[in-house]
């Protein structure tokens, strides 16, 4: 039951997907260890969201599997959305609340279909919820169309997180924020990440996230993971693009000083 | 398998021993809460209480906050609670749980029934009010734009408008005439049943004649093109709102009444009278057709009679109405989408408010022009 570094939560092997006569992952492979934070990265249109997509179902695959071995569940289920969506939490990157029920009731609505919880428990829990992303509780009752992009975002990881799953899928989680507001969200997640002992999943392009969050990252180019490992492994990698991702220009910024 | 969650109380004297064990997560969620409840009035009783959790298999939110919960309503009154044998793993969750939920949460009060009902009386006589405004304001707007397109011509968006008019015109023509062929034969029908019985079915054509051409053409082509033309556009026009589209072509400079509304209900004005003039000629020939084959009348006759029965003064008063319909449902249609507001919700409640209203318009309009006809003796 102790969680130990090194189980696996997720294991992809050998996954396809393609639209049309377009193959956007080729014969990719990717473990997911418990109780880490992968980042994935890679070039626009490399197919990140589409393998995050696949992963939790949305995406039909041609080939290959993608096998979770959750708390609770005996051995490693085929990709079941039904019986896998209470172990995850997604965050979609425009945050996907929905429009006409309020941030608390988003919130609630997993909780609400999937337990019997008295409505004070509930209003209780989202509350909590709330206070644990950095909302406060009078934040609940607006609707998602009158919050801010960040407000939004965390918002959307409380209803991500409402039904304490273990492994969080996160979508580009800090686009859109600014650089204090990222930085933020990032200490967001990793404090959560603790307190919760969560797994996350997360694609991104923001180096600061990589370097300051991520214990491993996962690099995809031409369909397939060139390269993974942790930040100082991406630093010596010498394929091309993870070159220029990694020790480019912009990335300079991004390291952190050497203390 | 996962450890079903227990929490066992012993009272020793004013001192109360909780021991919480098994598993404290979401799956159990109802038989924590009621573990919680039967707890709660002992807790209460007790002057100090201690919580063993060296028992827990399993802790999320949901147990954490309850446990908190429960001894922090003891601390609250003054009595002496504390946790004993949290494992350290679980340190970090109970410790965000004890900073939450801190403000007492402000109930609404409950509203007195007979306030509530007369706000809801005025806010409606408010509502109704602003809605005419609405639509007085999209009115205005649509005929300043109208105005500075006629003074300069070239900016009047012929393509746009061309386009719309093949999708609320020429793409509408099928059900139209359809719907309008049925409902003449139908009238037809009815009309030579009843006749009959004194002997008056020849009179069937005066009535199939007059009614087509004066209300029902244009009235059931109105109801239609307010369901199928009037919905697209709130709903166009909406979801371009929530997309912010139209606040992007206003920054461009470019004025939304202009690019999207005018050529809009340009194409709705024009492809109205051209329906319902199909319209009406379909139901007089559904109207012939039903004649013929059930009353036995021949074409040839039908004709004749229709000849004596109408004029050209009722097939205007028909074709009059129609662009004044068409005005009617476009306003209705495009201020409606322009109200849209954040919600998907909103979309549905506005396209479905656009379809009521412009029916309930049409039909108001229609009484308005009879009374019209009817005192100019037309």
């Amino acid at each position: 039951m102790d969680a130990t570094v090194d189980q696996v939560v997720i294991r992809a092997r050998d996954l396809t997907v393609g639209f049309g006569e377009q193959t956007v992952l080729d014969h990719l492979c990717f473990d997911l260890k418990r109780g880490e934070i992968l980042g994935v990265v890679g070039a626009s249109g490399s197919g990140k969201s589409v393998l995050l997509r696949t992963v939790i179902g949305l995406v039909p695959k041609r080939a290959g599997s993608v096998a979770f071995f959750a708390n609770g569940l005996d051995g490693p289920t085929a990709q079941d959305v039904h019986a896998m969506s209470r172990h995850w939490g997604v965050l979609f990157q425009q945050g996907a609340l929905f429009s006409s029920l309020t941030v608390r009731q988003n919130i609630q609505f997993p909780l609400r279909e999937y337990l019997s919880l008295s409505d004070r428990l509930l209003d209780e829990m989202a509350t909590a919820k709330l206070e644990m992303v950095g909302l406060s509780d009078r934040d609940g009752d607006k609707f998602p169309s009158e919050i801010s992009g960040g407000m939004t975002k965390r918002a959307a990881l409380a209803r991500a997180l409402a039904l304490d799953p273990e492994v969080v899928f996160l979508d580009e989680p800090t686009s859109g924020l600014d650089p204090i507001s990222a930085g933020d969200f990032d200490a967001l997640i990793l404090t959560l990440q603790q307190t919760l002992g969560l797994t996350v999943f997360m694609v991104t392009h923001d180096l600061d996230s990589l370097h300051t969050v991520c214990d491993r990252v996962a690099v995809l180019a031409e369909g397939k993971v060139v390269a993974e490992g942790p930040i100082p492994v991406m630093l010596a990698c010498e394929h091309p693009w993870v070159k220029s991702y990694f020790r480019g220009r912009r990335s300079r910024v991004a390291q952190p000083a050497p203390n | 398998m996962i450890p079903v969650p227990i929490l066992d109380s012993t009272v020793t004297a004013d001192r109360l021993d909780l021991a919480a064990g098994g598993s404290w997560t979401a799956a159990h969620a109802d038989v924590l809460e009621r573990l919680i409840d039967a707890a709660a009035p002992r807790v209460a009783d007790a002057q100090r209480i201690s919580l063993d959790m060296a028992g827990v298999e399993g802790l999320d939110t949901i147990g954490a906050w309850l446990l908190e919960r429960l001894i922090r309503r003891s601390n609250h009154d003054g009595k002496q609670a504390q946790f004993t044998g949290l494992s350290p793993r679980y340190r970090g969750l109970m410790e965000e749980m004890h900073a939450v939920n801190l403000q007492p949460r402000a109930t609404p009060r409950a509203a007195n029934r007979l306030l509530a009902a007369l706000d809801g009386v005025g806010r409606a006589a408010a509502g109704l009010m602003s809605d005419v405004l609405t639509f007085l304001a999209m009115f205005g707007d649509i005929s300043l734009a109208l105005g500075r397109v006629i003074l300069h011509p070239r900016r009047f968006r012929l393509t746009s408008t061309v386009y719309q008019l093949y999708r609320v015109g020429w793409r509408a023509v099928p059900i139209m005439v359809l719907i309008t062929f049925l409902i003449g034969g139908i009238i037809a029908q009815q009309g030579i049943f009843h006749f009959r019985k004194f002997g008056a079915d020849a009179y069937v054509v005066d009535m199939v004649g007059i009614l087509v051409l004066r209300e029902i053409g244009v009235l059931l082509v109105s109801i239609m093109i307010a369901g199928r033309s009037g919905s697209s556009y709130t709903a166009e026009l909406g979801a371009m709102k929530m997309r912010e589209e139209i606040d992007a072509l206003r920054t461009m400079g470019f004025d939304p009444v202009e690019v999207l509304i005018l050529p809009r209900i340009v194409a709705l004005v024009c492809a109205l009278p051209i329906l319902t003039f199909l319209g009406s000629m379909a139901a007089l020939y559904g109207g012939g057709l039903v004649a013929w084959l059930y009353g036995g009348m021949s074409p040839a006759v039908f004709i004749a009679r229709l000849k004596e029965a109408i004029s050209v003064m009722h097939f205007e008063v028909g074709m009059i109405k129609a662009p004044f319909m068409a005005l009617a449902i476009g306003v209705v249609a495009c201020s409606e989408g322009l109200n849209v507001r954040g919600s998907a919700e909103s979309l549905g409640t506005q396209t479905t408010t656009s379809v009521v209203k412009s029916i309930f318009l049409v039909i108001v309009l229609d009484g308005l022009f009879a009374v019209f006809f009817a005192s100019i003796g037309m």
